[in-house]
């Protein structure tokens, strides 16, 4: 009898949901995982770039806190990102996936660029500036609402139409740059009116200021307004909200309109705060990397701001790390930020659930047996 | 003039067909990779060097073992990529979409970052490239029909086969039924007794591995082994996800699909008095044929045109 039982084979080890886990815990193991990617992603360098790991991280840390200018530069193009991220928060949240922030800060850059062409020098900035905010958030509207319409509607596939609208974007800015500079090699000039001032002398701290606000407002909506619940509740489950009475189509279509507008923000302060014109490059990818900065950080604003400054961290690092090492391109950065992500994604999966092993599961049978 | 059109279209679509036929049996698995850009960045990379140091050692005597080795070689750094994926997703049960894009950023990342091992040196790789351009050597003499047919490269042909194969391995056989069952309701299929995972892993790292070919196939013969952007590949990795859904899911309708969007991808080379912005309008029209295609399937919501049921969440047993 006992035999038979012994024959019957039990797997190593399976997978138990966890009922529910202290939030110090998670992010021990969250903290353990990034650790544990930083080592990882050292010894690569380590065995690509044949230089000693205490190198890599010395140069990491002085491509971002070697100089003051490194420092702003940090701080702006964290809180751009963070911007971003902030933006696709709320659809997100509604588990709307929303994987068209590129074109959506690509549009309400696109949307500024275009008053800065036709308006600039015949209107005063100080008029100038009002009506490409107004322009750029619309675009941004624009843009993200249309997918939303048709998923509240007919239950169009976001995630496929906001990607496509990214390349449409695109084109559309191609287009026009191609019209305005006819035999230009495709590239833009800063234009000079319509810029937003500069305080602290440089492009750094507007960013860094209307960031912090945004934050702020999307903090208290998400957690303490009746939307904001009303959000979250369409994200867990469609069929408590409607039972509930919430309008699923109207909370649909209004949190992609704020997260549109904030997206056109971004796209508002890139062009008018920094670059001044606008290419393909505008958004750079910023738009796909805000997606993982706001996944990692559970959709809460205020970890949103640790994991967009992890996420620049690693990108500016790594690209000092390449100059220090005389490589002139970036690919190795993305391989390493990419590692980064593969290994906080899987995280999740520590957090989320339990493995049990067999062994300890027979030792207690045996005890039980015993005891017995 | 429009012998030449068609004759391109059908050259370009190879690099659509192999990605979205390989996306379109991950995505019957249930998971969406959005990964599809990095894996063929991947494949393509990993094959060109696989190239090279293959006519550094043994020259180019031997053509069939140039175009053999680095197919393999392709596919298997493609399937590799999706194994990755389906660790992350289907053993980890991470977010689909969260992890196609960490997937994206890291396959250019690493594809760019082998590519310039050897970007000094892409003119030995384009010495091959001869090999990959024209399988048969008769299509000059028989007009039009030989040039529109005949006048591909191996892969071209490929393509046409693995997406046929897919078609009928998908809809006429056991291990279909079973894949489209584990894609529309994991849990059924659990309870008939399928392994799930197994399903899971097999059509994502399969899948992987074609889309991979398509990248092969952009370098070796498209550009004739030269690779200067390596952000080229994206848009045709982003475009064969659009693909899958264009095609309604069904390989054999992506032939199709893959010359038409080939033929909108090379169209403003054939219309005469266009200028270079128009041109710009005119690349978005994949684009804006997929949503119109996205559009209206949703609202004809139709059993036979949906994407599979469970795609883009992940199965875990105990979870009902």
């Amino acid at each position: 009898m006992k035999n038979k039982e012994k024959s019957v084979k039990e797997p190593l080890f399976h997978i138990v949901k966890r009922t529910s886990v202290p939030w110090w815990k998670s992010w021990l193991i969250r903290a353990a995982a990034i650790l544990l990617a930083f080592v990882v992603t050292g010894l690569l360098s380590f065995l690509v770039l044949k230089k000693d790991p205490f190198f890599i991280y010395s140069s990491m840390f002085s491509g971002i806190f070697g100089t003051e200018r490194r420092i702003l530069i940090f701080l702006r193009d964290g809180a751009i990102l963070l911007l971003i991220a902030l933006a696709i928060t709320p659809a997100f949240k509604m588990r709307f996936w929303n994987t068209g922030a590129e074109g959506q800060v690509l549009m309400g850059g696109f949307a500024c660029t275009v008053c800065m062409f036709y308006l600039g020098g015949k209107v005063p900035d100080g008029v100038l500036i009002p009506i490409m905010f107004v322009a750029g958030v619309a675009a941004g509207m624009l843009w993200a609402v249309i997918p939303a319409i048709f998923k509240a509607k007919w239950n169009t596939n976001e995630t496929l139409f906001t990607l496509m609208m990214n390349y449409v974007a695109m084109q559309i800015v191609l287009f026009a740059i191609k019209i305005w500079y006819p035999t230009g090699s495709g590239n833009m000039s800063p234009l000079p009116h319509g810029n937003l001032p500069q305080i602290g002398g440089g492009d750094f701290w507007l960013s860094v200021i209307v960031v912090t606000i945004v934050t702020a407002l999307v903090y208290v909506y998400m957690k303490y307004s009746k939307q904001g619940y009303e959000i979250s509740v369409v994200g867990e489950s469609e069929n408590t909200a409607r039972y509930v009475g919430i309008n699923v189509k109207k909370v649909v279509v209004r949190t992609l309109l704020i997260s549109g507008a904030i997206c056109g923000l971004a796209g508002f302060l890139i062009v008018g705060g920094i670059d001044h014109m606008i290419s393909k490059e505008t958004v750079g990818g910023r738009g796909f990397t805000a997606i993982l900065v706001s996944w990692l950080a559970k959709f809460n604003p205020i970890f949103m701001i640790f994991t967009a400054y992890l996420v620049v961290f690693l990108q500016k690092g790594m690209g000092q790390v390449m100059t220090d090492c005389g490589v002139a391109n970036a690919y190795f950065a993305d391989i390493i930020t990419g590692i980064m992500f593969f290994f906080i994604i899987g995280c999740e999966f520590f957090i989320l659930y339990q493995i049990k092993f067999r062994k300890a599961k027979k030792r207690k049978k045996e005890e039980k047996e015993t005891c017995s | 003039m429009f012998v030449k059109f068609l004759t391109s279209a059908i050259r370009i679509s190879a690099i659509f067909l192999f990605g979205s036929t390989g996306e379109i049996i991950t995505e019957k698995s249930g998971h969406l990779n959005l990964g599809v850009p990095g894996v063929m960045s991947v494949g393509a990379a990993v094959g060109c060097l696989s190239e090279y140091y293959l006519i550094k050692s043994i020259g180019t005597s031997v053509p069939f073992l140039l175009v053999l080795v680095p197919l393999i070689v392709t596919f298997l750094a493609g399937a590799a990529m999706g194994a990755l994926y389906s660790f992350l997703t289907v053993t980890l049960r991470a977010n689909q979409n969260v992890t196609g894009l960490a997937m994206t950023t890291f396959g250019v990342g690493l594809a760019g970052h082998l590519i310039n091992l050897i970007k000094a040196k892409m003119a030995v790789i384009a010495r091959a490239s001869k090999y990959y351009t024209n399988l048969f050597p008769v299509d000059d003499k028989l007009g039009w029909f030989g040039e529109i047919f005949l006048s591909h490269g191996i892969l071209v042909y490929l393509a046409i086969i693995v997406a046929v194969a897919a078609q009928l391995i998908l809809n006429r056989t056991r291990i279909g039924l079973h894949l489209r069952a584990v894609g529309e309701n994991p849990a059924t299929a659990d309870a008939a007794g399928i392994n799930v995972s197994r399903y899971k892993y097999l059509a994502t790292c399969i899948g992987c591995g074609i889309s991979g070919l398509g990248g092969l196939f952009c370098i070796m013969d498209y550009m004739g082994g030269n690779w200067d952007d390596v952000h080229f590949l994206e848009g045709f990795g982003w475009l064969s996800i659009a693909l899958v859904i264009f095609t309604l899911w069904r390989p054999a309708l992506a032939i199709l699909g893959s010359i038409i969007f080939g033929g909108l991808y090379i169209a403003s080379s054939y219309i005469s008095g266009i200028t270079f912005a128009q041109i710009e309008l005119i690349k978005a029209l994949p684009y804006v044929v997929t949503i119109i295609v996205l559009i209206v399937t949703s609202i004809l919501n139709s059993k036979e045109t949906q994407p599979p049921a469970s795609l883009g969440l992940n199965y875990f047993r105990e979870e009902r």
